[in-house]
């Protein structure tokens, strides 16, 4: 095996330009990936915080330090920054941003400046949310349900503007990505050589594109009618307010899928890798994401069970709902099947890959049950939901983005991380969540409502093994934020390809250079392709 | 959307950055109808719940503005293609006069709307709690209305930004930027005011003629 060129033609993308101004003018997509890194960050912080708050609050059945107010507003914080500050650009913006150029073997996205742009749009609409916060907050959950959101006293139209922006940075992004892979893959890439991430991405860009303006007009009519009374759904003028819930949810729901099939893409990328093992079946990887992403769209009716819809209409969401566990099992089970007489390396990664596909499962099971009609009135708006769709958004998509941030770590940033920080704090992240949420699964059935400022004394003793687990997922959080941070300037000089993928994006060194290759890869040699001999491109694993 | 003559460093030719533009282009156009379908599935739903309502307050829509504005609108996007075509044949001259029609064009349907507007305001007829027109009754008519006002607006709103774009586009074209050969963004703008017109053909059937 001949190494990697040690020493590039090309400086490598973080030392393509210097000062501050080259960072902010760029429209190179690593370096936007990296902003979107930083930016996602401190907004997962923020959220987190306000998560601890609540937490602390709930640790106690009475009032606490923080009034019934103060509370409301911090769950809708919570919401509203971890869900469209976070969640949903997380992967894609940060991760899809770095690799889906690489994976075609493109030089860049298509329209770089647009790709630039959609970081500013995004800082503008987190600019506004943040304002909003601090100027009044809104106390109406990240759900901005009407009638409540348009009478509701607090200062709601800011934060609901907030969240149209945003979504217009996310069609900007999704857009870019679906002609990036439509027009810019490599020649000799087929739709079915590209690695399976590309594939999430580009059915979670398909959502974006599709949902996102329908959920943009629904919160600007709650804004409206918050500022200037149109009142579209109020029942006074004739209007419904569950309307809003359909157009809301109509995003909103396939918004999970947004936000999960990215993180299945990671799972995809991480199994094979450390594995050393071709995928079970790519396509049943590659098109049950685009059927998630297409069931997605016809599942939105299942959060309005107890809202006032037909039996029928019921029953037929709640079986499309169970749809999307079958296209997951497939996934699940391709990877499961993948690892079977693989050669398994137990490093960070694997280990979130592990954690995500227990909690996952977990997760989604619950989903099954949630979306049966008759138990769904018992759980709704209860603990039952919220330990639930938690199991799925932090349990299946934190995990798979930290995954992804240990995975790609090296190729970003020219470094390791140190391994044993990693598998600790991995395993903390893993233990403070199950004693987060599985006894919030236990409140829930007992009849715990969510959203709620106190609760009876015989709820107690969950609550505070809850609020414990809590500090503990953070606590493994901050460790992983310090020991990246450190890793940044006092890591090991990272390979080209320190795992020994076959993935293209390992083809190049780490970091990349400007243009990503310094000579182009191969696609004829698969991303997963560790039945064949290493080609020549392959750098070897050895640091 | 440049006219240079080598393409950016991710394209292989200036033709295939030219194809990957205009897929961007109808990828966006798609969006937006999105944005149009969430107000018209709520005015699908009002007015299945609303019938008599939405056509007596329908009857009260000024049916002539409507109708002159469909003619404005769809001999604006005439007059577009014409540029374009004018462009391909390569007069000058000729593709900014067709482009100053289309925005005179533009700048009456806005105008018209405003007069349209005005008068629905001085009858009371304004959206959501501040409508005050007695002649309808208030319940489901203001729906109508309300919806009317959404529609319209974010139509017009389509329009105006529209016509800015067709502004920069004459610019350009009477300085000389666009060749026989290369013309993208004139190309793409009037894809985008070719999607202005087609909404507006559905909002006036759905506004006006159905009654």
């Amino acid at each position: 095996m001949t190494p990697a060129p040690t020493e590039p033609q090309e400086p490598d993308y973080l030392r393509a330009g210097a000062g501050v101004r080259s960072w902010l003018t760029t429209t190179d997509h690593k370096r936007i990936a990296i902003m979107f890194f930083v930016a996602t960050t401190v907004a997962m912080m923020l959220g987190g915080a306000f998560a601890m708050l609540l937490r602390t609050k709930l640790l106690t059945p009475g009032p606490g330090f923080i009034g019934p107010l103060t509370y409301n507003r911090l769950f809708t914080l919570h919401g509203v920054v971890m869900v469209f500050l976070f969640m949903i650009p997380a992967i894609p913006s940060v991760f899809g941003n770095f690799l889906v150029p690489m994976m075609v073997g493109a030089k860049d996205l298509a329209f770089p400046r647009l790709n630039l742009a959609s970081f500013y749009v995004y800082l503008a609409g987190a600019a506004l949310t943040l304002w909003g916060m601090i100027h009044g907050g809104a106390d109406t959950g990240w759900t901005f349900y009407a009638p409540y959101a348009t009478a509701s006293p607090t200062d709601v139209a800011p934060i609901a503007i907030g969240v149209f922006v945003l979504g217009l940075s996310a069609i900007m992004t999704g857009l870019n990505f679906i002609v990036t892979t439509h027009m810019l893959r490599r020649k000799g890439l087929r739709w079915h050589g590209m690695p399976i991430f590309v594939w999430s991405i580009y059915a979670t860009s398909i959502i974006q594109v599709i949902a996102t303006p329908v959920l943009g007009l629904s919160v600007i009519l709650v804004a409206l009618d918050h500022a200037l009374h149109m009142g579209m759904f109020d029942p006074a003028l004739g209007g419904d307010p569950v309307l809003f819930e359909h157009l809301f949810w109509f995003y909103s729901h396939p918004a999970v899928y947004i936000m999960i099939l990215p993180a299945m893409g990671v799972i995809s990328e991480i199994v094979p890798t450390f594995a050393k093992k071709n995928q079970l079946s790519y396509n049943a990887l590659a098109y049950s994401g685009l059927g998630i992403a297409f069931v997605g769209f016809l599942t939105w009716g299942h959060h309005l069970f107890v809202a006032g819809i037909s039996q029928f209409d019921a029953a037929i969401f709640g079986v499309m709902s169970m749809f999307v566990a079958i296209f997951s099992a497939i996934k699940v089970f391709t990877w499961i099947g993948t690892l079977y007489r693989g050669s398994i390396t137990f490093n960070t990664p694997m280990l979130y890959f592990f954690a995500f596909v227990y909690l996952f499962v977990f997760g989604g099971m619950t989903g099954i049950a949630v979306a049966t009609t008759s138990l769904d009135v018992h759980w709704h708006d209860t603990y039952f939901v919220v330990a639930h769709f938690h199991f799925i958004m932090i349990g299946g998509t934190l995990t798979a983005y930290l995954g992804a941030v240990h995975y790609w770590f090296p190729k970003m940033f020219g470094r390791m991380y140190p391994e044993r920080w990693g598998l600790f704090s991995a395993a903390l992240v893993f233990v403070g969540f199950n004693l987060t949420f599985v006894p919030q699964f236990l409140l829930g059935n007992a009849g715990m409502p969510r959203r709620y400022y106190s609760y009876p004394v015989r709820f107690h003793a969950l609550n505070v093994i809850s609020t414990c687990g809590a500090y503990l997922l953070g606590l493994g959080l901050l460790i992983t934020l310090i020991y990246l941070v450190v890793a940044l300037r006092t890591g090991a000089r990272a390979a080209a390809n320190p795992w020994g993928s076959r993935g293209f994006e390992w083809r190049t060194p780490s970091p990349p250079p400007e243009h990503n290759f310094i000579v182009p890869f191969d696609p004829t040699h698969g991303p997963y392709a560790y039945d064949e001999p290493p080609p020549e491109d392959i750098p070897a694993e050895s640091t | 959307m440049t006219t240079a003559t080598a393409p950016d460093i991710q394209y292989d030719s200036l033709d295939r950055q030219h194809a990957t533009a205009r897929l961007g282009m109808w990828v966006f156009l798609g969006s937006e109808l999105l944005l149009f379908a969430g107000l018209l599935a709520l005015y699908a739903a009002y007015r299945f719940a609303y019938p008599a309502e939405f056509r007596a307050a329908a009857a009260h829509a000024n049916l002539a503005i409507g109708t002159v504005n469909t003619y404005v609108l769809i001999t604006s996007s005439l007059t577009m293609a014409l540029a374009i075509h004018a462009t391909r044949g390569g007069h000058r001259s000729r593709t900014v006069a067709l482009l100053a029609i289309t925005i005179v064009l533009g700048l009456a349907f806005d105008v018209l709307k405003g007069v349209e507007y005005a008068e629905h305001l001085s009858e009371g007829i304004a959206p959501g709690h501040y409508y005050a027109f007695d002649a309808l009754p208030a319940h489901g008519a203001v729906l109508y209305f309300t919806l009317y006002y959404l529609l319209t607006g974010l139509h017009a709103l389509h329009v105006t930004g529209g016509i800015c774009v067709l502004v920069w586009l004459a610019l350009r074209a009477r300085r000389g930027d666009f060749t026989p050969r290369s013309h993208l963004a004139l190309e793409l703008g009037g894809l985008y005011w070719h999607l202005v017109d087609l909404v507006w053909i559905f909002l006036w059937p759905l506004l006006y003629l159905i009654q």
